[in-house]
C-alpha cells in the first residue's frame, strides 16, 4: 500500500500545486518521484512529529493541502494534541497518513503497533477516519480526501497486500462498498484485514453459509444507511478490524446500535485484545494470537448463524 | 473607534500602550479573569507590531498577502483582544461581551473563522510558533512576501515543540519568520530560569541556527526598529529576546507573580489607572 500511496501522491502532486508532502524522516527513496516534480513542496520534517503536525496545519490555513506521512503511532498518538488543536479545532484540511497500521509492523514490537489510532482519532470533532482495504481504495480515498474542507486520517498497511478491487469501484467517503454479495450473514471489514475476511467468506460458503462482505473504508462518518440495511437484513453481522476491539469500527457500530434502539441482528466483533504483545512475532502470528484469521472468523460466524 | 495605524509617532504609540494596559486591567476586574501580569508584559510588543509594523488591513482580514501575527502565548488573549479592536478588526463595543456565556471572547483566542484578526487559536503552549512556521513556508511556496511574527512566553520555551520548530525553521532558512520571546522572567508558578534551565536564552536560539538578539521589550523605538527590519538579510529566522517586566506599567503589579492569577479590586483598578495616567 505504501508504494501505491507514493505513486498516487506523486501523480496528485503534479496535478495540484496546493499539495505539499511532509515526511517524518522516513520514505525518502519512496518519494523521489514526488521530489523530482515538486521539490519545493516536499519537506522532511525530521523526527519531530508534533512540530510537523502544527506546520502542516499552518500551511493548510494558508490554502495549501498538506499530506503528512510517517509510521502510524508517530503520526497519531505521538502528536495527538497537535491533531486535536491545530488540525481539528481549526478545521484545517490536513491529510494524516499512518503507514504500517494495525499489526503491519508486528515484528517491530508494540512501540510500532497501532491498535488504538482509529478509536482515539474518531473522537475528535471535524476528523474523518479512513482505512482502505487495498491500493485501489487507497488511491480513491486519497483523491476524495483532498476534496474535504477539514482534516482526515488515513491508516494504511505496508507493502505487498493483495488488490481486492480488480477495477476501481465508485467510491465516496462515508459510503461503504459491497465487495461480495451473500444471503445468510454479513461481514463488515475495514482496512487491511479484508483478504482474511474474504477468505472467511469462502470458508463459510464451503460450509453452506452465504456471506455478504462490506468494505467500510470510512470509519467516520459511519455509513449508517448501510448499517441499518444490513442489521435489518441479516441475523448475524460480524465486524472485523486489525485494531483493538475497543473503540474502533466495532465500537462505533455498537454505539450506533444503542442509538437505534433495536437493530435485530446478532453482532460479533473481531479485533485485537486489550493487551500489549510482549512476545515477538510476524503479522501472521499476531493475527492468529488475536483470532484475526479466516478460520476463526468463519467458525465463530457459523456458530452464531446456527444459534440465530 | 479604530485608530489609524502607521500614523502614530513614538509618543502616540506609548500613549496607546498605557491606554491598552488600563483597558486590560479594567477588563480583568470586570470579568474576573486572570493572566494580568502576562498581558501587561507584552503590550508594548503588540502595539509596536499592530500599530507600526505589520502590513494588515482590518477591512480585509483574510488578505492572502497580509503579515501574520500569532499570539503563541495564548493566555495573553485579553491584551490581543483590546489591540485588535482598537486596530479596527471589530468594534470596541464587542469587547463588552468578554467572558459572557455564548460569546466569542474566552480567556484564549478563538479560531480565525470565528474572530477577525486572529491567525491561530492558541492557549495550549508550543502550538502557535510551529503553525507560524507552516504559514511562513506556505508563503514561500506560494511566492508571497508576507512576514510571520510569533509572540512566545518564556514559560512556553519549556515546550519541546518550540525547539523542534526552531530546528526545522533554521534548516529551511525561513527568513520571513520572527519569534519574539516575552521574557518576563516568570512562568505560572516560579522564576522561568529556575523551573527549567532557560538561560542563556539568546544563546540557545543562536545555537539552534537563528539570528537572535536581545532588546528591552518596553522600548518602543527599539521594538519598531527590529520588527520593521524583516527579513533582516541574515538568511536565518529571527529571534528577538525581549526583556520585559511582568505586570509592567503598574508599580504594585510589576515583577510580582501573584498577578499571574490574581484579579484586581476596584480600588486597585483606580490606582493602576492613575499610575498609567489614564482617566
Amino acid at each position: 500500500m505504501r508504494n501505491a500511496f507514493a505513486d498516487e501522491v506523486t501523480k496528485l502532486g503534479k496535478e495540484d500545486p496546493r499539495l505539499v508532502l511532509l515526511s517524518g524522516d522516513i520514505g525518502n527513496k519512496l518519494f523521489d518521484g514526488f521530489k523530482e516534480h515538486a521539490e519545493a513542496r516536499f519537506f522532511n520534517c525530521g523526527v519531530a512529529e508534533a512540530n510537523m503536525m502544527s506546520v502542516a496545519s499552518g500551511m493548510a490555513l494558508c490554502g495549501l493541502r498538506p499530506i503528512i506521512y510517517t509510521i502510524t503511532p508517530f503520526t497519531t498518538t505521538r502528536c495527538l494534541e497537535q491533531i486535536r488543536v491545530d488540525a481539528c479545532y481549526h478545521k484545517a484540511p490536513v491529510i494524516i497518513v499512518g503507514t504500517g497500521a494495525g499489526l503491519s509492523y508486528a515484528e517491530l514490537g508494540p512501540t510500532h503497533h497501532s491498535l488504538e489510532d482509529m478509536a482515539i482519532l474518531r473522537t475528535l470533532p471535524e476528523m474523518t477516519v479512513l482505512a482502505p482495504c487495498d491500493q485501489t481504495e487507497l488511491r480513491l480515498l486519497l483523491r476524495a480526501a483532498l476534496e474535504l474542507d477539514g482534516p482526515a486520517y488515513m491508516r494504511i498497511g505496508k507493502k505487498g497486500e493483495p488488490t481486492i478491487h480488480a477495477t476501481p469501484p465508485e467510491l465516496r467517503i462515508g459510503k461503504a462498498i459491497t465487495v461480495r454479495e451473500g444471503n445468510d450473514v454479513c461481514l463488515i471489514s475495514t482496512g487491511n484485514i479484508m483478504p482474511e475476511v474474504l477468505k472467511a467468506a469462502e470458508l463459510l460458503a464451503a460450509q453452506g453459509v452465504s456471506a455478504r462482505v462490506e468494505s467500510f473504508h470510512t470509519v467516520k462518518p459511519l455509513d449508517e444507511t448501510r448499517l441499518a440495511e444490513v442489521f435489518a437484513a441479516y441475523s448475524v453481522v460480524a465486524v472485523v478490524e486489525e485494531h483493538s476491539r475497543l473503540g474502533g469500527l466495532g465500537g462505533s457500530i455498537a454505539e450506533w446500535r444503542v442509538r437505534q434502539g433495536g437493530a435485530r441482528a446478532r453482532m460479533l466483533s473481531f479485533g485485537a485484545a486489550d493487551v500489549f504483545m510482549h512476545e515477538v512475532g510476524s503479522q501472521e502470528y499476531a493475527r492468529r494470537k488475536f483470532g484475526l484469521t479466516a478460520e476463526n472468523i468463519a467458525a465463530q460466524v457459523r456458530a452464531a448463524a446456527h444459534a440465530a | 473607534m479604530a485608530l489609524d495605524a502607521q500614523k502614530l509617532d513614538l509618543l502616540g504609540l506609548q500613549r496607546l500602550s498605557r491606554e491598552i494596559r488600563a483597558r486590560i486591567i479594567e477588563n480583568s476586574h470586570k470579568t474576573q479573569t486572570p493572566h494580568l501580569g502576562s498581558c501587561l508584559s507584552c503590550v508594548d510588543i503588540l502595539v509596536a507590531a499592530y500599530f507600526h509594523t505589520l502590513r494588515l488591513d482590518p477591512v480585509k482580514p483574510r488578505d492572502p498577502d497580509r503579515d501574520r501575527f500569532i499570539l503563541s502565548k495564548g493566555h495573553g488573549a485579553p491584551a490581543l483582544f483590546q489591540v485588535l479592536a482598537l486596530r479596527g478588526f471589530y468594534p470596541v463595543s464587542m469587547l463588552e461581551t468578554y467572558g459572557e456565556d455564548g460569546g466569542l471572547f474566552a480567556e484564549h483566542p478563538p479560531t480565525p473563522t470565528h474572530l477577525a484578526g486572529i491567525e491561530a487559536a492558541t492557549g495550549s503552549l508550543g502550538h502557535g510558533m510551529p503553525m507560524g512556521l507552516g504559514m511562513a513556508l506556505a508563503g514561500r511556496i506560494q511566492g508571497r512576501g508576507y512576514n510571520v511574527v510569533a509572540l512566545l512566553s518564556d514559560g512556553e520555551c519549556n515546550e519541546g515543540a518550540i525547539w523542534e520548530s526552531a530546528m526545522l525553521a533554521a534548516a529551511q532558512r525561513v527568513e520571513r519568520l520572527c519569534v519574539v520571546v516575552d521574557f518576563n522572567k516568570w512562568q505560572a508558578t516560579g522564576r522561568s530560569c529556575e523551573v527549567m534551565a532557560l538561560d542563556p536564552l539568546v544563546d540557545k536560539w543562536r545555537a539552534f541556527g537563528w539570528n537572535a538578539c536581545e532588546v528591552d521589550g518596553h522600548d518602543m523605538a527599539a521594538l519598531t526598529r527590529l520588527l520593521s527590519a524583516l527579513p533582516d538579510g541574515s538568511g536565518k529566522p529571527v529571534a528577538v529576546i525581549a526583556h520585559t517586566v511582568k505586570g509592567k506599567g503598574v508599580s504594585f503589579m510589576e515583577d510580582d507573580n501573584n498577578w499571574h492569577y490574581r484579579i484586581p479590586k476596584a480600588e486597585e483598578v483606580a490606582a493602576a489607572k492613575k499610575e498609567l495616567g489614564v482617566v
